[in-house]
């Protein structure tokens, strides 16, 4: 149980801070790295507690797919060098006070929500852990995915089918003057556009393209 | 205090959550860092499901975790193409100076 509360508090602390450090970092690339950092604090957690899958997901998915996209759009569009202006804009300002009250009293309705929770815990009963059972969680996760969960798996698959056409027709663009190939253009080519037979006469040559 | 329960995790997504609020309202930089601290709320989101699913025997808060990352992962993708076609056509993505629909 220390060894659990060790790794706990250890991993939740830099989480915390990685995740202050991606909203107060200068650089954008540094609130990237912090991102990946808070990603990788937080799927530790996830296999310390028994999701392993979810674990090994959100490392696959978020560090290897999303924050490389991340990476590569700030280092695309150039924008790393762009100081913070936190607090030091004149403009904005006005905005620091509201962001702070709105956030700290979303904390305290969760923290109350939690502690009246904690005060009266039979509303759950938090006995029947997964721990207890034979299979693993990602041998139980695959069972109720793929039987009961089906339809709703199979529509987050068509949510990342638009989500990559979307994309792609976004950043699609279309520029003029460069030369490509056009395989319509090729197959639908006939011999009479394409060759042309002349009776050439001695010592006179032939002209093309007259 | 060495007793980790539901409750410590819960707190954990609830802290993770507000920094992501102060992320969104604070942020002057560019429009990258506020979809970095939407993954923030949508990680806030997953801790809590997940704590849950464990500490209530229920699987069914790892399925939905599982969609909320496919969400993620796609809303993530949409953003970042928006932002690379607005900074195509406008040539800036800060804060300030986004103001074309006039909000």
């Amino acid at each position: 149980m220390i060894a659990h509360a060790i790794f706990f508090y250890t991993f939740s602390i830099i989480a915390v801070v990685s995740a202050i450090m991606v909203t107060a970092s200068k650089n954008t690339v540094h609130s990237v790295f912090f991102l990946i950092l808070d990603f990788i604090s937080i799927s530790c957690l996830f296999i310390m507690i028994g999701a392993e899958f979810l674990g090994m997901i959100m490392l696959i998915v978020y560090v290897g797919a999303v924050a490389v996209l991340f990476l590569f759009v700030v280092m695309m569009l150039n924008v790393a060098q762009q100081k913070n202006q936190w607090f030091a804009g004149q403009t904005t300002s006005k905005h620091i006070p509201v962001g702070l009250i709105i956030s700290t009293l979303i904390f305290f309705e969760i923290i109350i929500v939690i502690g009246g929770w904690k005060y009266k815990p039979e509303i759950f009963d938090i006995n029947n852990s997964l721990a207890n059972t034979s299979v693993s969680n990602t041998h139980s996760l695959g069972q109720v995915l793929y039987t009961d969960y089906i339809h709703v798996f199979q529509i987050s698959g068509m949510i990342l089918l638009v989500a990559m056409v979307g994309a792609i027709v976004l950043t699609f663009r279309q520029r003029s003057g460069v030369k490509k190939q056009s395989y319509i253009k090729q197959i639908s080519r006939e011999r009479a556009e394409g060759v042309e037979v002349l009776e050439v006469q001695s010592n006179k040559g032939v002209k093309i393209d007259d | 205090m060495t007793e980790i329960g539901l409750g410590h995790y819960l707190t954990l997504g609830a802290v993770i959550f507000s920094i992501g609020i102060i992320g969104i309202f604070l942020n002057r930089k560019n429009i990258i860092v506020i979809l970095m601290s939407i993954e923030l709320i949508l990680l806030a989101v997953n801790i809590n499901l997940v704590a849950f699913s464990i500490y209530l025997g229920d699987l069914a808060g790892q399925v939905f975790t599982l969609f909320i990352l496919t969400v993620a992962a796609a809303e993530a993708a949409i953003g970042l193409a928006i932002i690379v076609v607005y900074f195509r056509n406008s040539g800036t993505i800060r804060v300030e100076e986004i103001d074309k629909l006039k909000g």
